[in-house]
């Protein structure tokens, strides 16, 4: 295992034995790397949650955030999608700061995210649940949606379109005007992907999308975001569940007490001692 | 009430879809209206005619209550835009609509020393229209304030703000430091606890003469369809019915049928913010602010927005309440109305734009106006009777199995014994029916139907429909 490499941006924390890795990051290519986190530090009262992590996701990958319990995951997810504001570090999204901006505005520019636990709008349908999503809807201005009604209509039977469109890709049209509060929990998982998809994204953040699902389901939500992947979207995910990521990521991100411990192919964290050490409490 | 239908253009599904109510299947949601306003109007008419209610009486009753019922309506309509779509907790709304009234006052008052009351302070002396357009804005400004610190905490300290709010405005109106005082050169003031004297142009008047101007241009004449048509001969035609003082009468009904408009005015603008990608944004919001935020929605500018328009409505609903009654004292803005409109919507389902005022009616009808109605029949009924004065009277006599004195006191005490009954109504319905009477169904969210576009897979006619 290689020590930190202590590069231009000073990461004292980042520790990559990936040479590839290391040039892509040099190159600093914004069409590369839409993603960019450094020197992220977040302290709630006494306790640091997140001390001096960075790191980097590259287009098109599914990269996934991995560690042990209170290692800052989870904090660092709400640094990035604006929900905390880091005490220190940078967050970059295709080339822009977005440090400390309000979660709608990093939604906006492409960087949505789903909830570990499903949050659907329950008294709303499921397709009410999908038509929030897009962005930029005339709609939304008061006036218009009292005043000019046709061209609110115009754009209303596109979304209405492709809405359908994505319930039919997730397969779960056949609910579409049941209430989301009546989905089971597997669906709920579907219609929040599903409804983060409409909003047009660049990048998709999500927050243990598999916890509590039936390996069925499981093996079906997999499917779906690497159906998506090729077609272009990046994922960051966030995942208990180490298997899981080592067998679909391409790109493993290791954080344990607030430090990235380590980031490499999913072979060579398997191999890292210092995760074995961190997940099984230091006994190899 | 056909006025309160939304063009075909925009009728909603939900419309063309057949509603059912207590058991009984209508074709749409006007009809079910229109049915329901026809039965209670019925039910007021046979108790007056089969007891001999004198139809003078009779007639200024039906004025008042199609008044009532416009008014808790809008007001429903109003509380349910902030409630019902946005799940914003305002239980301030007097204060807003106290706003709304003292406001238009002191903008259309005659100038201090003009008017008819010399001895009150005076107002700008601008017209009515101003005066409401003014009382609106202020109304509206208020709830920014309010809206502005409250909605950035959790829901709950905005319920606190705004009762908190609605007081501060009535000790305002009841502070004698503002009661008078000279601002640039007028005398202006809230008039403190005695009040203010509304002596600006009677509403159904200006308005009246307002629509009058293109008359006025034809005929030379000033305020024809005022003087010509509307004392010449609709309230000259009147009298011939009643000869005494028809005017009253005839403006009981003139200004309940500009109301019944402005409601269906309320009801087309709170559709169709309903029924669109706004009011889908703040049913969102009222499922899980954040969410809608993570979503890419500014919450906070959609919840002042609804906020906003919603305390405006109030201001405009308080003008036109408290417009027409002469004077408006502070004591009137007590908590008690909020608590009123909120049993309206409470009744009629929140969320749902046709419940509302389904719930304003109803509440209007037989739980505001139908207690001292069904009070001034039975004492007419039994030729004014004197009931007994003290609750001890009342109930003696029921040990010697006469009811009759328990019976003329519960009747003497009927507005009090109202809001028991209101109580009551608001138990059985959080148990029986939570949602209110309307509250259950699907309301899309949308401006345009959600079928699958045609063209793909068919739509089976699954779903489940599960209304619960």
């Amino acid at each position: 295992m290689s020590e930190a490499t202590g590069e231009s941006r000073s990461e004292p924390a980042h520790v990559g034995d990936d040479e590839e890795l290391t040039a892509t990051r040099g190159t600093a290519d914004v069409n590369e790397i839409p993603l960019r986190v450094r020197n992220l530090r977040k302290t709630f009262g006494g306790i640091t949650a997140v001390d001096n992590a960075g790191f980097e996701v590259e287009r098109g990958t599914m990269t996934g955030l991995i560690g042990p319990n209170g290692a800052g995951k989870s904090t660092t997810f709400n640094c990035i999608t604006g929900v905390h504001t880091p005490d220190s570090g940078v967050v970059e999204f295709n080339g822009t700061d977005i440090t400390g901006l309000e979660p709608y505005e990093v939604a906006n520019r492409g960087l949505v995210r789903t909830f570990q636990i499903a949050r659907e709008l329950s008294e709303m349908t499921v397709l009410e649940n999908m038509l929030v999503a897009p962005k930029n809807q005339r709609g939304e201005k008061l006036w218009r949606s009292v005043l000019a009604r046709e061209d609110v209509n115009q754009q209303e039977y596109e979304l209405v379109e492709r809405a359908w469109e994505t319930l039919d890709f997730f397969d779960i049209d056949h609910l579409a005007e049941e209430y989301a509060g009546n989905l089971s929990g597997g669906q709920r998982k579907l219609l929040e992907l599903a409804r983060a998809l409409l909003t047009d994204p660049d990048m998709l953040l999500l927050d243990e999308p598999f916890a509590g699902v039936n390996p069925t389901l499981e093996e079906r939500l997999l499917e779906h975001i690497h159906d998506l992947r090729d077609q272009g979207y990046t994922f960051l995910i966030v995942e208990h569940d180490m298997d899981l990521i080592m067998q679909n990521c391409s790109k493993v991100i290791v954080m344990h007490q607030g430090n990235i411990l380590t980031e490499g192919t999913p072979d060579q964290v398997r191999n890292n001692e210092q995760v074995i050490e961190a997940y099984l409490g230091g006994e190899v | 009430m056909t006025d309160t239908e939304p063009d075909d253009e925009y009728a909603q599904r939900d419309d063309e879809e057949e509603v059912s109510f207590f058991g009984i299947t209508f074709p749409n949601d006007g009809t079910m209206l229109l049915v329901l306003l026809l039965a209670t109007y019925a039910l007021y008419l046979i108790a007056g005619a089969v007891i001999g209610f004198p139809v003078r009486g009779l007639v200024n009753q039906l004025g008042q209550l199609t008044f009532w019922i416009a008014l808790f309506a809008m007001s429903a309509l109003a509380l349910n835009l902030q409630w019902g779509y946005t799940g914003l907790f305002n239980i301030g709304i007097v204060g807003f609509m106290a706003t709304g009234v003292y406001v238009t006052a002191i903008i259309s008052k005659p100038v201090y020393g003009t008017g008819t009351s010399a001895a009150q302070v005076g107002g700008l002396g601008l017209p009515l229209s101003v005066g409401i357009l003014g009382g609106v804005l202020a109304a509206g400004l208020l709830g920014f304030l309010a809206a502005l610190p409250a909605l950035r905490l959790r829901a709950d300290y905005l319920a606190i703000v705004t009762i908190a709010l609605s007081e501060i405005v009535r000790f305002a109106l009841l502070s004698n430091t503002l009661s008078e005082g000279t601002v640039g050169g007028y005398t202006l003031g809230l008039g403190g606890g005695n009040g203010l004297i509304l002596d600006f142009t009677d509403p159904l008047e200006a308005l009246i003469r307002a629509l009058s101007l293109p008359f006025d241009l034809v005929t030379g004449q000033e305020g024809f369809l005022w003087t010509e048509i509307y004392i010449g001969i609709i309230v000259n035609g009147i009298s011939v019915f009643t000869p005494g003082n028809p005017k009253s009468v005839v403006d009981t009904f003139a200004y309940a049928a500009v109301l019944l408009l402005v409601l269906g005015g309320f009801y087309v603008l709170l559709r169709r913010t309903g029924n669109s990608p706004f009011g889908r944004v703040l049913k969102a919001i009222r499922e899980d602010e954040d969410v809608t935020n993570a979503l890419g929605k500014n919450t906070n500018q959609f919840k002042i927005k609804s906020f906003v328009v919603g305390c405006a409505l109030m201001g405009l609903i308080g003008i036109l309440w408290f417009g027409t009654q002469g004077s408006v004292t502070p004591n009137t803005f007590r908590p008690r109305i909020t608590f009123y409109i909120w049993i309206a919507l409470i009744i009629g389902g929140a969320g749902s734009n046709t419940g509302s005022v389904m719930g304003g009616a109803i509440f209007a009808a037989f739980l505001f106006q139908g207690p001292r109605y069904a009070k001034n029949v039975i004492e007419t009924v039994l030729g004014e009777p004197s009931a007994p004065s003290s609750f001890s009277q009342a109930v003696a006599p029921i040990l010697s199995a006469d009811i009759v004195p328990f019976f003329l006191y519960t009747v003497d005490n009927m507005r009090q014994l109202q809001l028991v009954l209101m109580g009551v109504v608001l138990i059985v319905l959080m148990h029986r029916r939570p949602d209110g009477l309307l509250g259950h169904r699907k309301e899309i969210a949308s401006s345009v139907p959600l079928d699958r576009p045609t063209g793909n897979k068919s739509l089976a006619s699954d779903g489940g429909e599960t209304d619960e």
